[in-house]
Parts: structure tokens; sequence; C-alpha cells
């Protein structure tokens, strides 16, 4: 294929490469005070970028580095999707705080070029340098607040776990270069199949470890509720799930496209992850008192469904994934955004206690909150039970069946923390006004809960098909 | 045959809803600081709501055709994937949805002032339940079915959570817990079935023969689910809680209307769709029910907080319903449904009475009372009416319901009838003995005087509950008419599968 014509799929990536230069330069130029318009024009190269990815065209290009298929795309719209809305967030955050600098949008933008070719990878020098754009982005946004102790912990805390989980990917891919002789998936795939050797699955184990790190699943999750709990709100809206949706179809990527003829045993290491997930984010939510905190476990548990889903390694799998993290975003970000529109007398709620009563104060926002824990508890009609839904059909279907259970248990014990929550909300005495919510939180939140009910029940009927297509051409193949 | 109205079930079921929206938009229309212009407001639509709802029953009932099996008023979408939005009523569920829409309205007007606080939220909460359960009966598809199953406890976590008694907390938990892991085991059974019939159709997977291997599991996640609902012993405990700590209308709602959901999923679920298993399993349901018989009515005979002994006594008259459908023979199934009818009516009435009492004086305690037949003949008049109907006297409809399920089981095994018979003795040792100590004898207590009898409001709640209790104690015949067909296909299938 000519070069124009392999440019042309990556013009996604090319919008955003080529505007936050531009607009870097921009911004060094005019200062801080040039914040806002840095921040509308992220904004706008993210939506030009979801336009062209929504109407990309399909192909491998660059000797098989780069995949432009239904899966990569339809991640790449949720994706930027995502990530403009974050803009929308941080700005009016980091302005309330006096923190107005115009290297936030940018960095977002940046770590979303690095998820667009982590969901594109199709080798694993593409794998590599698309993680580790999107990392270094994350390590300098989770510090943002610098002057924040917390919040410096926090960074420093990622940067040196995730530098870790980099170098356990590093090894595991340089493992499985040796033991085959590429870096290509389906060159590893072919090599894989022909000789499986004990080296190369250790390698694999290596590969799927330092990702494991990324999306938080447990036993790599220890920086989840810290980083979480640290890092400034709209950053942990972003790390909630833009970057696991990406993390997670790159891993769907690499096991389908590259190890499809290992999945007996790469299976079993992704359900020991979605078993061991859902268990700690179930049974560690139970004890916490801050939110954001709580939060952090009930992603954890939510990223086990996710690996559950993919550990099947059929279409229907990689399908309920693609469906599991949109309606999973669509929750977090609500979450996220609600505790941003949560302060008093200046202060912002961050434990969960002051939550008590607000429905006396606060109706609209309770309301919410309430639908928002219902739809992460998996309650029907709201949309995270919809995410459930089709996780647990797929496990069934590949015959999952104890795990499958014991995912619907945790599932239970997880919804003792939500109830709290509610329970809280409505049922005790009141803590005190709150003040009056800052406009973009307060409506992306609003969004959020109305799209978990009733929306989501509509735009299913849209999503389903959009995401099986998506799965039809999943790695051309 | 055309129906009168179209898509008359999906009005039937989303009017409420409908209703609740129109609370909302009131109240937002409204003035801020006018709460009690608004309070009445809300208490109006509702009421208005819920009177439409049973007014659009009636054109149901009429349109039924009794002699039909099949499900009428069918409306089908095809919505994602396999799923459809499937709607339809048959004999059986077009009584529940009947049953519902009746009781709605006099809880309405039940709390009409005994509910103080959140008016607004309160008369929310039902409308948004009224839809809820409407659904269950609705829905002919698995899913859509479950939506609506579970969905239905969000509302009355709420309306126990905030409107309960003092330990409403606990009991809120308690009720939500203890439903959401017996439904998520039905759930994973769902998505089974769907992965091995490849349709969740509730019509299609009734005649679909699944694995008798797979039955006995199948049937176990939906039973777990279905006996926490109905409830059955041992895993009843949540009920006299949740129903000691609900205000008035939320017990009515459970008592009369969320326990047949239990009774009703396993008539459509458990015996047309695991017919093997049902019959492996009669004798450990049957085993089951007679327990709960007899150890709850004991049970009930030691409480001395009022609503708990009838919250007791509503486990024992399930254990009726559940030896009835696990019967499984004609009189068997035909007096279940018929009891859980009546069972309606009767528990409502009674939760109803506790209500009265309960809004003058503030306590359910047995011991403080005595002699209010003195005080309000009127409601002795009530209270011993439902009494008797509690008891199974003949002539209300208490008494069709145990009869005939008795006739069913005795057919099936003689010694569960045997010492289920023990139930209606101890049934009229609890009841009466309650009956005596809080309406006869002197006023010996001076706290009890200086309280009215029944308000016009109170009489008209009660109105269509004594009429119906006794219409269907004389005249069974109006619910056969309705259950006669659907009981019987339901019977032969399952005999057939059964060899029996």
């Amino acid at each position: 294929m000519d070069l124009s014509s392999a440019l042309h799929l990556a013009i996604p990536e090319l919008i955003l490469a080529v505007s936050t230069l531009g607009i870097l330069v921009y911004g060094a130029l005019r200062g801080d005070k040039s914040a806002g318009t840095v921040a509308a024009l992220c904004g706008v190269a993210l939506i030009a970028a979801a336009f062209a990815a929504a109407f990309g065209g399909h192909g491998k290009v660059f000797n098989g580095s780069f995949i432009a298929d239904g899966v990569a795309l339809y991640a790449k719209v949720f994706i930027y999707i995502a990530s403009a809305l974050i803009i929308v967030l941080g700005r009016g955050y980091f302005e309330r705080l006096n923190n107005n600098r115009f290297e936030f949008p940018i960095l977002v933008v940046l770590a979303t070029l690095g998820m667009s070719m982590m969901v594109s990878a199709g080798d694993l020098i593409a794998l590599y340098v698309g993680l580790e754009l999107q990392s270094l982005s994350l390590y300098i946004l989770a510090a943002f607040r610098r002057d924040d102790a917390k919040g410096s912990e926090a960074g420093l805390k990622y940067f040196v776990l995730g530098a870790l989980s980099s170098g356990l990917l590093l090894y595991g891919a340089s493992l499985v270069y040796g033991f085959t002789g590429s870096m290509n998936f389906d060159a590893i795939a072919a090599a894989a199949q022909a000789n499986p050797q004990v080296g190369l699955i250790f390698g694999l184990v290596f590969l799927i470890s330092g990702l494991a790190f990324k999306v938080s699943a447990a036993p790599f999750h220890m920086w989840t509720p810290d980083v979480y709990e640290g890092a400034p709100t709209p950053v942990v809206a972003f790390f909630a799930g833009a970057p696991k949706f990406a993390a997670l179809v790159l891993l769907a990527r690499t096991l389908n496209d590259g190890f499809a003829g290992l999945h007996e045993q790469w299976s079993q290491v992704m359900l020991a992850l979605a078993t061991l997930s859902f268990i700690v984010g179930g049974l560690g939510g139970l004890m916490q008192k801050d939110i954001k905190r709580l939060l952090a476990y009930s992603s954890i548990a939510n990223m086990g469904y996710a690996l559950l889903a993919m550990a099947t390694g059929t279409a229907q799998g990689v399908q309920a994934l693609l469906l599991f993290m949109v309606l999973y975003t669509v929750d977090t970000l609500g979450f996220f955004s609600v505790q941003m529109a949560l302060s008093r007398k200046g202060v912002a709620v961050t434990k969960i206690e002051e939550l008590a009563g607000l429905s006396k104060v606060n109706v609209k926002l309770t309301i919410v909150i309430t639908v928002l824990c219902l739809s992460v508890l998996g309650m029907p009609p709201f949309s995270g039970f919809w995410g459930k839904f089709f996780v647990f059909g797929a496990a069934l279907d590949a015959g999952y069946w104890g795990f499958a259970v014991a995912g619907l248990v945790a599932s239970v014990i997880g919804a003792f923390y939500y109830l709290r929550i509610i329970k809280l909300m409505w049922f005790d005495g009141d803590k005190g006004e709150i003040d009056k919510s800052p406009f973009e939180a307060k409506w992306i939140a609003y969004a959020a809960a109305a799209f978990s009910f009733p929306v989501a029940m509509v735009a299913l009927a849209w999503l389903y098909p959009l995401a099986a297509n998506a799965v039809k051409s999943f790695g051309l193949n | 045959m055309s129906p009168v109205i179209p898509n008359l079930l999906s009005i039937i079921t989303f009017l409420p809803l409908v209703g609740a929206l129109a609370i909302l938009g009131v109240k937002w229309a409204s003035r801020k600081d006018d709460t009690t212009v608004i309070e009445r407001n809300a208490k109006w639509i509702a009421l208005w709501t819920t009177l439409a709802t049973l007014a659009l029953n009636v054109v149901l009932l009429t349109g039924f055709d009794r002699a039909s099996t099949d499900y009428q008023f069918v409306e089908k979408i095809q919505w994602f994937s396999f799923l459809s939005y499937h709607m339809g009523v048959d004999g059986i569920s077009v009584l529940f949805v009947a049953l519902t829409a009746l009781l709605m309205p006099l809880c309405i007007l039940a709390s009409w002032e005994s509910v103080k606080t959140r008016v607004v939220e309160y008369m929310i909460a039902f409308l948004v339940l009224e839809t809820l359960v409407i659904g269950v009966f609705t829905s002919l598809d698995l899913f859509l079915f479950y939506v609506f199953f579970e969905g239905g406890l969000v509302p009355m976590f709420l309306i126990i959570g905030i409107w309960g008694g003092k330990d409403r907390i606990y009991a809120a938990y308690k009720f939500f817990l203890y439903t959401l892991l017996g439904s998520v085991l039905m759930l994973a059974a769902m998505l089974y079935m769907v992965g091995v019939a490849g349709t969740s159709d509730i019509p299609t997977l009734s005649t679909f023969k699944f694995a008798e291997a797979a039955q006995s599991w199948l049937w176990f996640a939906f039973f777990a689910s279905f006996a926490v609902k109905m409830p059955m012993w041992p895993v009843h405990t949540w009920l006299p809680d949740a129903h000691v700590q609900a205000p008035t209308a939320g017990s009515v709602m459970l008592a009369g209307i969320l326990l047949k959901l239990g009774g009703y999923g396993f008539i459509r679920f458990n015996l047309p769709m695991f017919p093997l298993a049902s019959e492996m399993f009669t004798p450990f349901v049957l085993t089951l029910s007679v327990i709960a018989i007899v150890v709850t009515s004991l049970i009930a005979f030691r409480q001395t907080d009022i609503k708990k002994l009838i919250a007791y006594s509503s486990v024992a008259h399930m254990g009726f319903v559940t030896m009835g459908i696990f019967a499984g023979n004609q009189a068997g199934v035909q007096g279940a449904v018929y009891q859980m009818i009546s069972h309606g009516f009767i528990s409502g009435a009674l939760f109803l009475c506790v209500g009265v009492v309960y809004d003058r004086w503030h306590t359910r305690e047995i011991a403080f009372y005595g002699g209010l037949t003195k005080l309000m003949p009127h409601f002795a008049f009530v209270f011993l009416l439902f009494t008797m109907a509690n008891v199974g006297l003949p002539g209300t409809s208490g008494f069709v319901g145990e009869i005939l399920t008795m006739t069913g089981l005795y057919q099936a095994s003689t010694w569960a009838a045997l010492v289920a018979a023990l139930g209606v003795i101890l049934s009229a040792m609890y009841a009466l003995t309650l009956f005596k100590k809080v309406m006869y004898g002197e006023v010996t207590n001076e706290a009890l005087k200086g309280h009215p009898d029944l308000t016009l409001r109170e009489k008209i709640i009660f109105a269509p509950l004594i009429a119906g209790t006794l219409l269907l104690g004389i005249y069974p015949a109006f619910v056969f008419d309705f259950t006669t067909a659907s009981v019987d296909a339901v019977v032969a299938t399952y005999r057939a599968v059964i060899g029996g």
C-alpha cells in the first residue's frame, strides 16, 4: 500500500499529533493566560479526530504495525469523546484552584494519542510506543497539582510502579521476540502455532502482567486507591475510563491476534486476574471511607468483569468487552463529575460520610448518585446491568460457569457499598448545605445519569450492532 | 379479536411511570416554597393515575378471552440481539395485574395522612413500584421479566428505608441483599438458558426441552430467587423485619403483590420449563412448605407485635401456595393461584387494619391494646371479617384457596396434606388469639380512649377489599373463569412430560 493511502487510515492520529504540537507552540508563546483557548482548540482537535475515526476506513498498514479495523475505530471514537469531556471537566476544576496551566489539555490530548496508537497497534513496537506515550503523559497529569503533598505522592507512586510495569512488559516483549523472531502479531501467531515453547509463554505472561498493571487488575492493583485518592479529580476521571479502555483493547488484540493459538494458556491467566480482581474489588471497597478510594476498588472489580469477557477469547467476548467498557466509562465519568460537583464551603466533599442526608439538600445530585450507584451495582434497567449482562453471557457461552457465578456473587458483595451510599444520602440526617455546583461538572453528571437510564435502553439498540460489526472486522483476518 | 385500545398492556404498565413524571413536572412548575400545594398535587396525581390504571384494567379484563390458553394483548418489538420487548398476559397473569391495580389506589389512600415527610418522593416511589410490578406480570421476555423483577427492589428499598420505622435501615438492607443474592443466581440461569435455547422468549422457552442434568441446576437457580421472594422457610427471615419496619402501604404492597411474584415465577418458569426437575424436587418443596406452615404458625402465635404476627401468618399462607403449585395437579395449581389472589386481599386488608390502629396510637404492641370493640365498632367488624378470612372461614375467599390446595396436595402426598391441615387449626389459633387480645375485653388502657372510629377515607379503603373477599368466597368462578384454561394448559404440559 502506498504512503498516502497508509496515512489516510491514520488521519485521526495525524490530526491529534499535528494539532497538539501546533497548540503546544501557541501555548508556550502565550503562556498560561492562553489556557482557555488551548483547551478549546484541543477539544476541537479531539472532536475532529472522533469524526475522522467514525468515518475512517479499514486497513492494515506500515508493515502490519498499524491496524485500523472496526474495533480500533469503535474504541477510538469513544476514547476521543471521553477525553474531550475530561478537558471540559479539568478546565473548570483547575480554574477554580487557580492552577490554570495550559499544559493540561495538551497532556490529555497526547495521552489520547498514545491510546489511539495502542488500540491500533499491530506489533510489539507500536504497542510499546503507544503505551509509553500514554503513560508518560499520565504520570505528569497525576502529579499535576505539584504543590499538593498527596498529589505529588500519587504522581510519584504511579510513575515508579508504572515504570516497573513497563519494564515487565518490555522484558516479556523481548522474550516473545527472542522465541518467535518477529515483532509482528501475525508472525508471532504463526510462530507460536508452529512451535509453542515454554519461553514464549513466559514472555506472554510478562506482557499480560505489564498490561494488567495499566488496567489495575488485581494483583497489580496496589497503586490504584492511592493514585485515585491523591491525583486531581478530573485526571482520575480520565484514568478510570479511556486509558483502561485502550489497554483492554490492546490486550484483546495482543492475545487474540498474536497468541490466538495459545488461548488455553492465556485464558487461565486472564481468569485468575479476573477472579482476583472482582474479589479484591468487592471486598476492598467495603471498608473505604473516601469516595475516590471506593471508586478505585469499584474500578478494580469492574476490570475483573472486563477481563472475564476477554478470557473467553471469542468474538462474543470481545463484543461484550466493547459494550461493557463504553457503559462503564460513562458511569465512572458521571461518578467523578458528581464528586466534583459537591463541595461544602469551598472544600470538596471527599468522605463518603459527608454525603449523608444529601437528598434533603440537593435532590437532583442525589438522584444522579443513586442512579450511578445502582448502575455500577448492576441493577436493571440501568446501563451497568447491561454491561454485566453481556460479560456474563459471553462467559457462560464459553463455559466459564464457576467464574460467572463467582463474579455475580462478588457483585452482590459490592452491592453493599453502593447501598451504603444510597442509604447515607436518603435515610440519614444531613450535614448542611452544599455549595452551588460548578456548571460543567453538574451537567456532565446529569448527562451520565440520563445515559445510564433511560438513554442506554434505546442507545443499546444502536450500540449493540455497532459493536457486533466492529468485532466482525477484528484483526482484519 | 382486536383489543379495544391498542398497546393496552404497555399503557397499563407505563401509565404509573408517566404519573410519576407528571408529579415531578408539576413540582418543578410550582413555587418552591409552597410545599403544601406541591404535596397535595402529588397525592392527587398519584391517586388519579392509579385509578386510571385500575379503569384500564377493567377494559383489560372485559376484553380478555377467557376460553383461550394463548397469551393475549401481545405486543412484540425487536430490541437488540435476541432481546425483544414482548408483552402479553394469560389467564393467570391478567388477574395479578388487576390485583396490583386494585391495591395501588388503596395504598395511596392509606398513606394520605400517615405519610408526612417527603410526600412527593413517596408518591413517586409507589408509582414507579406499580409500573415495575405490573411489568413483571406482563413481560414475556426473560430479560424484560428480570429487569422488572429486579428493578422492583429499588423503590421498595427506598420505601422501607426512608418512611419505615425505627430499625428501617437494617430491614431495608436485609430485604435488598437477600433478594439480590437470590436473583443473581436466576440471572446466571437465564443467561445459560438463552445460550442453549438461543431465545429469551418465555412462550418458546416453556416448550423447550432442557437436558435433564441441566434442569436441576436451572430449577434450583430460579427456585433460589423465587423462594426468597415468596418467602419460603428457611429464607423467610427478611420478611418479618421488612414488614414491621415498612410503612403501612409498603406492607400492603409487600404482602399483597411482591410475595406473589415468587408464586407466579414458580408457575411461569419452574413448572413448565423444568418439569423433570420440578418433579424431582417436589418432596423437597413439599417438606419446606409443610415446615413453613407449621413452624411459622407457631412463631406467629408467640409474637407480641401485631404486624410481625401477620407477617408470619403470610409466610404460613404462602406455604399453602408452594404446596399447591408443586402438587402439580389441576386442583393444586388452581388453588395456589386462587390463594395468592385471595391472600392479596386479606393480608393487604390486615396490614391496613394495623395501619388504622398504628396511625392512632403509634404502637403495634399487642399488650397495649384491648377492648377496641367498644371504642371502634366499625373497625371491629372489619378486623373480624379479615381475621376470619385469614383463618379460612367458609364464605370468605381464604377458604376456597386453602381447600383447593389441600385437595390438590392430598392427591400428591397424603402425609403432607395431613400435616399441612394442622396449619388451618394453627392459623385459627394465632389469629383468633390476636383478635381476642386486641379487640375483646375491657378497655384497660386509658390511652386508647379519645380516638374516632374508622374515618370515611378508611371506610372507602376497606370497602373494595371486603367486597372482594366476600365475592370471591361466595362466587369463586369469577377467578376460575380466567385461570382455568391457562392453568389446565400448564398442568397438562407438566403432566405430559413427567408422565403422570
